[in-house]
């Protein structure tokens, strides 16, 4: 009985909800109703998501780690209204250019940490300060956020980090000076190592 | 908490659906306004929508009383035959399928901007986003019953109207 009716398609509806979908962002932005504007972009070590909250950066995330679902986690602990909105991560996409280029050494981007909290945050937020190209054990990070004993810990904070490269947690290794875990896998994290040795 | 898909994957599920609905209702260049319009109340709304909810007949919903208040700005007036799209002029040799809308589409605009409101809101729904009778009769206000008629009037009218016997 319901004949699905095709009639009101057209060869254009593709290119028309193309530009309707990008009078929505800037409409979403203006209104104060984009909570979470994602984009990704192609670099040395895969297609990585990018998250922004109007705070600031919020998610960067790897391939392995399923953009869909963390989209998906994203609309459940920060707010469903996520759109695909590429503008406002511009800054951070040119900074990661940059960075995979070999010309940048350090991001300025407004960072959105409100993901972590308590120990996890404290790493993190101590993390940027491991210059690039060099490299620390999770004992000496430990150390450096006055809890030597907690290196542990501190493995778990890199491990649940959710700006990885932007906030280096790639340089933290081993005690022992092998490379250790990644959320985005080994060969990312040795692929980002080599980068910075080499620039 | 956090079962509610991102708002992303509504735009890309429901954008098309929404958008012929409101070509249906409103014509071409009304039907891009109303369904920024509808998307734009739809994110603001998003977060108080429950999880249970069916997502595309809250979304057509949106889009009902959009339209509405397209209709009542322009008072009522029957869409003049220029403001039928002018792609379409360039488009009429252009080989499609049948279906497809682009010839013979100006005859169809027609058809349907001659049925009541009631009628092309009800083919509208029901037809183009496959709601059930029940939930048009939500959105349309009436019984099921009703709701049921009205789409049947108005594809009765459209067979007649187009592309039958109707002068061109």
């Amino acid at each position: 009985m319901t004949e699905p009716t095709n009639l009101f398609t057209t060869p254009h509806d593709a290119a028309t909800l193309a530009r309707l979908h990008r009078e929505l962002e800037r409409a979403a932005e203006r209104e104060g109703l984009l909570d979470v504007a994602y984009r990704t972009v192609d670099s040395p070590v895969g297609s990585l998501l990018l998250a922004a909250t109007p705070r600031g950066l919020v998610r960067v995330a790897f391939d392995v780690e399923g953009h869909d679902r963390v989209l998906e986690i994203l609309a459940g602990q920060l707010s469903a209204r996520v759109l695909r909105a590429p503008a406002r991560l511009d800054p951070a996409a040119r900074e990661l250019e940059e960075y995979f280029g070999g010309r940048r050494r350090s991001f300025g981007l407004p960072l959105d940490l409100s993901l972590s909290r308590g120990f996890r945050r404290l790493v993190q937020q101590q993390l940027p300060s491991i210059g690039y190209g060099q490299t620390r054990s999770y004992g000496q990070v430990a150390e450096l956020v006055g809890n030597p004993r907690a290196a542990r810990a501190v493995g778990t904070a890199c491990a649940t980090n959710p700006l990885p490269v932007v906030v280096p947690c790639h340089r933290v290794l081993r005690n022992d000076g092998t490379p250790g875990g990644y959320v985005g896998g080994p060969v990312a994290k040795a692929t980002l190592l080599s980068l910075e040795a080499a620039a | 908490m956090g079962s509610k898909q991102p708002f992303e994957r509504v735009v890309a599920e429901h954008g098309g659906t929404v958008l012929r609905v409101c070509r249906v209702l409103l014509g071409r260049h009304d039907a891009d306004d109303a369904w920024s319009e509808t998307f734009l109340a739809a994110l603001r709304a998003y977060p108080d929508l429950p999880e249970t909810a069916n997502v595309e007949a809250w979304l057509v919903t949106i889009a009902h009383r959009k339209t509405i208040d397209v209709l009542r700005a322009r008072g009522r007036q029957p869409v003049p035959v220029g403001e039928l799209p002018a792609e379409r002029a360039g488009q009429a040799g252009q080989a499609e399928p049948a279906g497809a809308g682009v010839p013979g589409g100006d005859c169809l605009w027609q058809a349907v901007r001659a049925l009541p409101d009631k009628q092309r809101q009800a083919v509208a729904y029901h037809h183009v986003a496959g709601l059930p009778y029940a939930e048009i009769a939500q959105i349309l206000g009436g019984t099921t019953e009703a709701a049921r008629r009205a789409a049947a009037d108005g594809i009765k009218n459209l067979r007649k109207n187009y592309p039958g016997g109707a002068p061109s």
